[in-house]
């Protein structure tokens, strides 16, 4: 198992949690099964399948976008960082 | 016992002297030793030969080896008249310095020859009590505070970011503030926005912030700019040239204009966000590292976007990101630390935690990458304009 760490933006796609756990052996199954559990989740993240532009997703520090995308592998224990832009400042 | 006089002369023949022209035809002849000035603080400040190293003739024994560590490099002591020098040279012989000279005729005499000099800039006797915290860091010093005083930093947003960013960075002695914001400071602004306060409720921001900044700090001017940025004005409002943006704009278009322009002017943006309890920090450096788009290359759509009124932000939150801004920006404008250029810090505020993220500047990025299909300014539909406007 992974842990997800959730933006506040989207805590509420998750009933207001933090960080959840989710199983998977890639990038990929781990949102899959996020999804499957929280399904609005999937249209704040995904466009066509793959993840939206204005969503990045972090492994370890890096952006998988400069890893393997959403085949990087996932190790038990890692924590992936969900990160929707956000543009406010007042 | 010798009186004085003998005592200088003894000294004088016991020390190599120089005059001023051959001094001169030293630095000609790119040979130049280095001139050590040991006179008085205000003799300094009257002038100087340029490229001096200043060391007062009291502190001249316990600062020398610090100031210069290699004792063969030759060194010319000058004084006013060549008296303390002689003094100065010859305690510097004793110490071991092996090359060294008094300047005959002294600084008087390098003057009259019609040599160069230079007047230092030097901050007045309320400066350096104003700024005397800083110029007690070596990395900030009186060199440093004379940049901060020389630079001109715009801030996008006189709000939630906008406030403690400014009031630190006048604080701090940076010049010339640039503010952007077509905002006037409503009741909902004071749990947050302390750059502004109850007596200035329906005043246009950039003018309350203007009041409370230079207020503050009489060294500073604010340049207020009443208008929100967009694609018609931001070429006029960079035109006036700045040295770092400081980005705490309320909504994604100003975020990709500010982004776009700030790349085609190379000029760095320091980048902050709030969302309730969770704030985002950055350096985007043209040229030196990732930009806004690189790590967002495109605003998300309209109704997926996070809307500003509903958010809400815990007012402490953005003293935190707004400061972490002014802390950047202070090391820019200094040349001073790493920034966090190529780094994305996450602060959330409900568990204390700081994550850091790597950003990296993408090749394939539509503005800063190797092949840019983005080259003028684009307006994104304001999707975060309408509930403000009610805030």
């Amino acid at each position: 198992m992974a842990a997800v760490r959730i933006p506040p933006t989207l805590r509420a796609e998750v009933g207001g949690l933090r960080e959840l756990e989710a199983g998977g052996d890639t990038v990929a199954a781990v949102l899959d099964d996020l999804v499957e559990r929280y399904p609005s989740l999937g249209e704040q993240l995904l466009a066509d399948g793959e993840l939206a532009s204005y969503v990045n997703v972090y492994l370890g520090g890096e952006d998988i976008r400069t890893l393997d995308g959403l085949e990087t592998p996932v190790h038990d224990g890692e924590t992936l960082i969900l990160l929707p832009a956000m543009a406010g400042g007042v | 016992m010798a009186s004085y006089r003998e005592l200088l002369a003894r000294v004088k023949g016991e020390i190599e002297e120089i005059s001023s022209i051959d001094a001169q035809a030293l630095i000609e002849a790119r040979e130049a030793p280095l001139f050590v000035d040991v006179r008085e603080p205000d003799e300094w400040e009257e002038g100087h030969i340029p490229g001096a190293i200043y060391v007062t003739r009291g502190r001249l024994e316990s600062r020398i080896e610090g100031l210069v560590p290699d004792k063969s490099r030759p060194l010319v002591v000058y004084c006013a008249s060549g008296s303390r020098s002689a003094f100065a040279a010859k305690a510097l012989a004793e110490m071991g310095y092996e090359d060294v000279s008094s300047l005959a005729g002294g600084f008087v005499d390098w003057k009259r020859n019609g040599f160069d000099i230079t007047i230092p800039r030097v901050l007045s006797p309320e400066q350096r009590s104003r700024y005397s915290r800083h110029l007690l860091i070596p990395e900030v010093g009186e060199e440093g505070q004379q940049r901060l005083l020389d630079a001109r930093v715009l801030l996008v947003g006189a709000g939630g970011l906008g406030s403690p960013a400014s009031l630190y960075l006048a604080a701090a002695g940076v010049g010339t503030l640039g503010i952007v914001d077509a905002d006037v400071v409503d009741e909902s602004n004071l749990q947050r926005q302390i750059v502004h306060s109850t007596d200035r409720l329906g005043e246009p921001k950039v003018l309350s912030a203007k009041r409370t900044l230079e207020a503050l700090n009489p060294d500073v001017r604010v340049v207020p700019f009443e208008e929100r940025l967009t694609s018609e004005n931001v070429e006029r409002i960079l035109a006036d040239g700045w040295d770092v943006i400081v980005d705490g704009a309320d909504n994604f278009p100003t975020r990709y204009l500010v982004n776009d322009a700030s790349v085609w002017h190379g000029i760095p943006v320091v980048h902050g966000s709030i969302f309730r309890f969770e704030g985002q920090v950055t350096v985007f450096a043209p040229g030196a590292g990732p930009c806004y788009r690189c790590l967002f290359p495109q605003p998300p759509p309209a109704e997926l976007a996070p809307s500003c009124a509903e958010g809400g932000v815990l007012g402490v939150l953005p003293g935190i990101i707004g400061s972490i801004q002014a802390n950047e920006t202070l090391k820019l404008i200094l040349d001073r630390g790493d920034t966090l250029a190529g780094r994305l810090l996450l602060f959330d505020a409900l568990g204390t935690t700081l994550d850091e993220v790597n950003v990296r500047r993408d090749p394939y990025c539509p503005v800063c990458g190797d092949s840019p299909t983005i080259t003028e300014y684009v307006d994104y539909v304001e999707f975060c304009n309408v509930p403000l406007a009610v805030e």
